[in-house]
Order: structure tokens, then C-alpha cells, then sequence
């Protein structure tokens, strides 16, 4: 069924009680073409664009929990291309130009809002940094703006921009193409997408081991039986290694919590997305009033999708540099999300070792905002079993190559990127 | 918070330490074949459950600890000096 406003008006006179099932709930088929494990944005957007782009429909999708349950649901739902290196830049930008027609594509509403994102700079040499990545974007065809401290303050005015502040507000980079998108509805989206295109969306089927013959994958034992399968793409980030490891691979990744939060709702105090660079802290108001923030890793291995109050408080103070007012708000929520913190902070989209076995993961911070990007090269590296030009760069072996993409220029220090 | 039990200083908040990572890694031989180099620097087992780790106490005694601690449910299980896992304490 397309949801419109004709379907609208005519399931409003019959009290909304007829609206059908987004996706249909199968018991899963003895095999399929392509096996995805992890239901959450980038596996269910994989599946969508196997059948959307290269006509693979005979696939499911398997979830251990609910769909959009693990880090689909848990981010601060923060879209952006503003990022320097060539193997980043091209790749985070087709992501972003997805975002901006997905809605329509999908004929479901993923509240996309293209109100900007500000990354404050508070310093000179933050400046030259900020305008150096600008630059860098610019040559790549992304918009990138610079925002001197006076367009700052008229564009956030309820920004502290005093010089009274430890670590004064200099100006920003401003990209007006990023935003942010209802998390959930990306997930919800995407399922019933791919479902109408014939896949089937497995919850409640939680992968316990591969069946793997001469170096090439056969199939998938899961809580629900053993499912044969042509070819299988992870994409379980935060529990990457942890998957991997069923079929015997290690991999260049450590799992960390990341913690996000939410105010009570308020009045619209904040149109844009702002970040602050003297320490790690970012912020947003939902549709619902809420500010979403986040900031730092807990800075040590877990995968216990909760953290500590340490975290929260560096996270805030940071915050209450930017808007002092905050401090006038109560905390309504907070919760945790596992990363899969790489060596090199770029994520691994890739071929394996293992014949017909892919690996999408390795988001670090940023899994969010790459959903369509990662779903559309991922869906291309198993149905050509090749990798799209835009993730050329995030192969596996990339580690043993030399050819890391290090971003911040952090090394191997997962917790660092 | 995290309580850590440092050999030298007693229990303390986990703030007061810093993260080193999985204390399981071995340094290879300078001349070691590039796989092992390659094992040693990106290769992680990541552990959902137990993981061996180092912190240092840089707001103590600066001193490097060993401990077992649960990824999963943030329950430390043993704390130690790196010195006393090759036995010459």
C-alpha cells in the first residue's frame, strides 16, 4: 500500500483501524540468495537495495532483537559530508545525497531536516583547521561555509559567544546541507521498503554460528534453525568482532560504549546542529522539543550498552560552555550504544577472507548518517562481489596494506578516533 | 563509576586512571615477519565477556595495572601488577 494523502483520508474514516501491517512477519525459507545478519539501518537499507538496484530479492534479514533496536535507536541522529580525506569525502556525500530524496523514495516520511550543522572552532588554529577541511570539501563539491563569530551569533543566538568564556567562540564551519533525521523511521523505512520487494525481515533470530565448507560460507545457525545461504553480509556494528569471531575472522576493531541524552522538551531554542571543539559535545532539538546530546566514548571496552556518570559530566560541561541555560534543564533520559572503534576511525565495508562473507561495520562514532551510503555500496560489494568505487577506500585489508584512513591522524588507538 | 583496585594506592574511581587497552597484545621481535607486526598493532580480540586489560594510575602511582574486567557487565575480577603475570614480582 502507498502511504499518501488519499490513503490518509481514506483510513481516517474508518478510525485508523485498518491500516495494514508495514512488513509482513515470515517464518524463515530453508535457504536464501543473501543472508543478512542485523536488522537495524545499514543491514535493513543493504537488503532494500539488493532488491531496489541489482534485483536480489530472495533475501532475509535477521535480527536477534526488534528492528532498529541496537545503535539505529540509540544515536543523536546527526546527518553531515564535512569530512577532509578523499576516501571519506565521496563516499559520506553520496550518503547525504540519498538522504535528501529518501523520503520520496521510500514513501516514508524519515523526517529528514537539512538545518545545518555548526562545528565551532576556538582557536586560531582551530580555525585553520576548520577552514582547511572547508576548502578540502569545496574542492570535492560539498558545500562547506565558514561562519565568522559575528554570523555565528546571529545564527545561534542563544550561543554563548562572549569573550568571558575559558574557550572563546571564533567562528565555525558551517555545512547548511546537514541535519538531522527521525532515527527510527529510517529503520521502519527501510524494512517495509525491502518487504515490499519480496525480502523477509527475520526478528527475533539471533545468529549463533556459520556452517563454512573449503573457505566459503554455506549457511547461518540461528535461534530459528539453520538457514542456507548463497552469500552473507554482516552488518552488526558494535558487535562486529563478536559475530566475526563465529566464523573465525579477528578484526581491527575494539567495542566501546558511547553514551547520548535528552532534556526534558522546550520551546524551539536551536534550529541547527552545533558542536563544540574545545571538547567533545554535540547538540540538537527534536521535533518533540528535546535537546539530543552526546559526546565521548567512556574510553574503555564494553559492550554493556550503558555507561558512567564521568562520561555524561565531561560531555555537559562542555555544553554548558556553549549554553549556559542548559543548566536550567533536567536530564529526561540517557542511555549507551556499543561502537565498533576501529584502528583507523573509518569503517570497514568489505570483501573477507572468507569466499561469499562480507563485512559491513566499523562506524566508530558516525553509523548514522552513512545508512543509505552504506547500504547502497554494501548491496553492490555482495551482488558484484567487488566492491562499489566509493568504498574501495574501507576495505579490510586496508590495516595490513598500509592504507589506513585516518581522519583525525590518531593511529591505531581506537578510543582516540 | 568503576572501582579499581590498584595494587599500590587501594580502590579508586576509574577517572583517576587511564585506559591502555588489551593487555593480552605482545610486542614481536623487531625482525618478526610483517603479519605478526600486523597482528600485534590492529588485531584485536575484543571479548564480549572477560577481557584482560591495562589502565594506568596517572592520577596515583602512575604505575601500569593488569585488570580483569567483564565487558559486558562492567565487573572487575582481578587486579595485578603486569610484573606478577611473568612471575618475577
Amino acid at each position: 500500500m502507498k502511504y499518501s494523502i488519499a490513503s490518509l483520508a481514506r483510513n481516517a474514516l474508518s478510525q485508523h483501524a485498518n491500516w495494514p501491517q508495514a512488513w509482513r512477519s515470515p517464518d524463515p525459507k530453508p535457504s536464501y540468495d543473501v543472508i543478512i545478519v542485523g536488522g537495524g539501518g545499514h543491514g535493513l537499507a543493504t537488503a532494500y537495495y539488493l532488491a531496489r538496484n541489482h534485483g536480489i530479492t530472495n533475501v532475509a534479514v535477521l535480527e536477534k532483537g526488534w528492528l532498529g533496536g541496537g545503535n539505529t535507536g540509540r544515536n543523536t541522529t546527526i546527518v553531515r559530508s564535512n569530512y577532509l580525506l578523499e576516501g571519506n569525502a565521496h563516499f559520506y556525500e553520496w550518503s547525504l545525497k540519498l538522504w535528501h530524496g529518501l523520503s520520496a523514495d521510500l514513501n516514508y516520511n524519515v523526517m529528514f531536516s537539512p538545518r545545518g550543522v555548526l562545528n565551532l572552532a576556538h582557536s586560531d588554529a582551530q580555525r585553520d583547521a576548520a577552514m582547511r577541511r572547508g576548502n578540502a570539501m569545496r574542492l570535492n563539491g560539498i558545500d562547506a561555509e565558514w561562519l565568522g563569530l559575528d554570523q555565528v551569533r546571529r545564527e545561534v543566538p542563544l550561543l554563548d559567544c562572549s569573550d568571558q568564556q575559558r574557550y572563546p567562540i571564533v567562528g565555525g564551519l558551517m555545512q547548511r546541507r546537514g541535519g538531522i533525521a527521525r532515527h527510527d523511521a529510517v529503520a521502519w523505512g527501510y524494512a517495509r521498503a525491502a518487504d515490499a520487494r519480496g525480502v523477509d525481515i527475520l526478528q527475533n533470530c539471533e545468529v549463533t554460528g556459520f556452517r563454512l565448507e573449503r573457505g566459503r560460507v554455506l549457511g547461518v545457525e540461528t535461534s530459528r534453525g539453520y538457514i542456507g545461504a548463497g552469500k552473507v553480509g554482516l552488518a552488526v556494528a558494535g558487535h562486529s568482532s563478536h559475530v566475526a569471531a563465529m566464523a573465525g575472522l579477528r578484526l581491527p576493531i575494539e567495542t566501546h560504549v558511547l553514551q547520548a541524552f535528552v532534556s526534558e522538551p522546550v520551546k524551539p531554542v536551536l534550529d541547527t546542529v552545533v558542536t563544540y571543539g574545545a571538547g567533545h559535545f554535540y547538540v540538537s532539538q527534536s521535533d518533540k522539543g528535546e535537546l539530543v546530546m552526546g559526546g565521548d566514548l567512556d574510553f574503555y571496552n564494553s559492550y554493556a550498552q550503558r555507561g558512567n556518570f564521568a562520561a555524561v559530566e565531561h560531555a555537559l560541561v562542555g555544553g554548558l560552555q556553549l549554553f549556559p541555560w542548559l543548566r536550567r534543564l533536567r536530564l529526561m533520559r540517557l542511555w549507551g550504544g556499543v561502537m565498533d572503534m576501529t584502528m583507523d576511525g573509518s569503517p570497514i565495508i568489505s570483501k573477507t577472507p572468507i569466499e561469499g562473507f562480507y563485512i559491513d561495520g566499523g562506524w566508530c562514532y558516525g553509523g548514522f548518517k552513512a545508512t543509505p551510503g552504506s547500504g547502497w555500496v554494501f548491496a553492490h560489494t555482495i551482488a558484484n562481489d567487488a566492491p562499489h568505487r566509493l568504498n574501495e577506500a574501507f576495505a579490510l585489508d586496508r590495516f595490513a596494506r598500509g592504507a589506513v584512513v585516518d581522519e583525525k591522524g590518531a593511529g591505531p588507538s581506537p578510543k582516540d578516533h | 563509576m568503576l572501582r579499581i583496585a590498584c595494587p599500590h594506592c587501594g580502590t579508586r574511581d576509574h577517572t583517576e586512571f587511564t585506559y591502555g587497552g588489551d593487555a593480552t597484545v605482545k610486542r614481536p621481535p623487531a625482525d618478526a615477519p610483517m603479519a605478526s607486526w600486523y597482528e600485534a598493532v590492529y588485531l584485536r580480540s575484543n571479548p564480549r565477556g572477560v577481557h584482560e586489560e591495562l589502565w594506568q594510575h596517572t592520577q596515583g602511582c602512575r604505575a601500569w595495572i593488569v585488570v580483569h574486567r567483564d565487558t559486558l557487565t562492567h565487573e572487575i575480577l582481578e587486579t595485578r601488577l603486569p610484573q606478577a603475570a611473568r612471575g618475577n614480582t
